[in-house]
């Protein structure tokens, strides 16, 4: 048997006969932390509740361990959910909530006092067990979610854009928390969001979907060095976008003339698209620049100043440390390893 | 300040129409005959609806209004969740049909159950039609009760559709998720959260049904059936004030500790009540 704990096959689900997933195919590997990422409306929530058995596909198999699934009700499948609003029981206190699963299926309760004790201290709540549900804050009822789906030690944990509600800070420590207990519980995740840093943060695999379709799969460097198309460059962080020609391999025209790059196969004289990461640009001197440009606008962003530079009729978007002021002509700088080639859509 | 000034006339309006006639209705039962026939303070009023056969109104009142509360939940639960589950598109017109009944006039409501059940009515038409004997339906205990089952239950149906309605779905989802079938996730999740509605149904079916005097007068005749035409016999036709007005303080009584004991039971969610009336 494989390694693939979930499988998607050709799977397409239509609301009153409107496509929301276009017959995507998928699979997660065991152990594996993966992200579906994509703008709200993409699908990405509808395929997660496929998975966990809230929806059934309207054509197309689901496979969980070789087994089709596709049919069984949720309460069947070996899979738990975190939800994206907690959904945490408000008529019972912590520890009944914890122990919901448990006591289904049929544990005596000395056994239940311990799982959900250690599942407290997993999460760093001990001691919360009779606390009512509406006494704790947002985080602590995140917590809480969490430990009630992982008490019942399911072999694939679905977390529907979990950390949405949280603050920055919080979300930020969340985020390596919840890594943490997926490397140490040895489970597989699978984690929908629409925030492209959290999926790069946490991922072991990143599905990106748009429209209901897969746009690419891979791992977050893969998918940030390497986008297959506009859509992924645009939306994994800042980049800009240039038309330009392959005009063989490793040469490229764009911006008015030819650069050396790390890109072949696409064949010669085609039409393509270039993206080019604010943060490799660097400004340097007219004299030592590729290219010449006038500052249009400066920003700063704390770390660093994000710069538009006019650079024959097009605005690139630059990343730097140094501020530049507006309307000074300066030079740009890049490396072939900086230019990414992609097909053009369509 | 202003914010004094503006609840005055609410506060004038609870004082002249609830807080008055209450206090008056309270003297009055406080008031006795003297053996001169003059008007004296005594308890009498009182010692007198503790007569057996009173008491023998006031427990068919409860029995009856506490048997039409349970049809009512046990036919209103249902078709909340019915109703609840419905496709949105029929949802409206399904819930307007359950209350369009309610903007036509409750007498005529009744009384159109006379045309029904009475001796020469609808069904004992039907009978004869069959060639069965005829029976006799109305002016009987039954005939009350279906008077309200009737009439009051909209007012079960709706509050526990509303918390059914507004129940968050992935709690249930939730439930499923933890590996609850369709049984334990009524029962431990569905039921449970939806108590806020059933105690407010209850509250609205219980407390006209104990009261009622239209729907025993109507339906079984004009006999002290229930508490309620115990007093309007005492106010309308035997003139008694004195005694309608003590039993119509033991019927406030009585309700006041029905609800409190309802408040109660609801009391260890009270958090999440959002529904409840009282």
């Amino acid at each position: 048997m494989s390694d693939k704990i979930i499988k998607g096959l050709n799977i397409t689900k239509e609301f009153s006969g409107v496509p929301v997933v276009k017959n995507i195919d998928f699979w997660v590997k065991k152990n594996q932390f993966l992200t579906i990422l994509g703008p709200s409306g993409c699908g990405k929530t509808t395929t997660l509740r496929m998975i966990a058995g809230f929806e059934t596909p309207t054509t197309g198999r689901l496979f969980f361990e070789g087994k089709d699934i596709t049919d069984l009700p949720p309460y069947m499948r070996p899979i738990n959910t975190v939800f994206q609003k907690y959904a945490l029981f408000p008529h019972m206190n912590i520890y009944e909530n914890i122990a919901f699963g448990l006591r289904i299926k049929k544990i005596s309760e000395k056994e239940i006092s311990n799982k959900v004790a250690k599942m407290l201290a997993l999460v760093n709540l001990e001691g919360f067990e009779k606390r009512a549900v509406n006494s704790l804050s947002g985080g602590q009822q995140q917590r809480i979610a969490i430990a009630r789906a992982l008490v019942n030690e399911p072999k694939v944990l679905l977390l529907d854009e979990p950390l949405g509600a949280l603050d920055l800070k919080l979300r930020k420590e969340m985020q390596i928390e919840l890594k943490n207990m997926q490397v140490e519980l040895g489970i597989t995740f699978v984690y929908v969001t629409h925030d492209q840093e959290e999926a790069l943060t946490m991922s072991d695999k990143i599905i990106i979907m748009n429209q209901g379709e897969i746009q690419q799969i891979g791992s977050p460097i893969d998918i940030y060095n390497e986008p297959e198309n506009a859509f992924v460059a645009d939306f994994i962080g800042e980049s800009n976008i240039f038309k330009g020609t392959m005009v063989r391999d490793y040469l490229v025209h764009f911006a008015g003339r030819d650069f050396v790059c790390v890109d072949k196969g696409f064949g010669d004289n085609t039409s393509i698209e270039v993206v080019i990461r604010p943060e490799d640009v660097r400004l340097v001197t007219i004299s030592e620049g590729i290219l010449e440009g006038v500052v249009k606008s400066v920003v700063f962003k704390g770390v660093h100043y994000e710069m538009l530079v006019t650079i024959a009729d097009s605005d690139w978007m630059i990343h730097s440390t140094i501020m530049e002021s507006i309307g000074k002509t300066v030079g740009i700088h890049i490396t072939p390893d900086d230019i990414h080639i992609m097909h053009k859509e369509g | 300040m202003i914010k004094r000034l503006s609840s005055g006339p609410y506060l004038l309006w609870i004082a002249m129409f609830v807080l008055v006639p209450i206090l008056m209705i309270f003297a009055f039962s406080l008031l006795g005959k003297s053996p001169e026939g003059g008007l004296v303070f005594s308890f009498s009023n009182f010692s007198r609806a503790f007569e057996p056969i009173y008491i023998s109104v006031l427990v068919r009142s409860l029995k009856i209004a506490l048997e039409a509360t349970l049809i009512c939940f046990l036919m209103g639960y249902p078709m909340a969740m019915i109703l609840a589950k419905m496709n949105p598109k029929y949802r409206t017109t399904a819930v307007m049909l359950f209350v369009v009944p309610m903007w036509m006039n409750f007498l005529l409501r009744t009384y159109s159950w006379m045309t029904i059940l009475g001796k020469n009515g609808v069904l004992n038409g039907l009978l004869s039609l069959l060639g069965l004997p005829q029976m006799t339906f109305l002016y009987s205990e039954g005939a009350v009760l279906l008077g309200m089952v009737y009439n009051f239950l909209p007012f079960m149906v709706l509050p526990i559709y509303t918390v059914l309605m507004k129940m968050d779905k992935s709690l249930i989802e939730a439930a499923e998720d933890l590996g609850g079938d369709k049984k334990t996730v009524f029962f431990k999740v569905i039921f449970p959260l939806s108590l806020p509605g059933i105690l407010s149904g209850v509250s609205m079916v219980f407390m006209p049904a104990v009261s009622t005097f239209v729907i025993s007068n109507l339906l079984y005749g004009g006999q002290y059936m229930l508490i309620g035409n115990l007093i309007e016999q005492q106010y309308l036709v035997v003139n008694d004030w004195n005694f309608g007005s003590a039993v119509a303080i033991i019927l406030m009584l009585l309700i006041l500790v029905t609800m409190a004991i309802m408040n109660r039971l609801g009391g260890s969610n009270a958090e999440q009540r959002g529904v409840n009336l009282w």
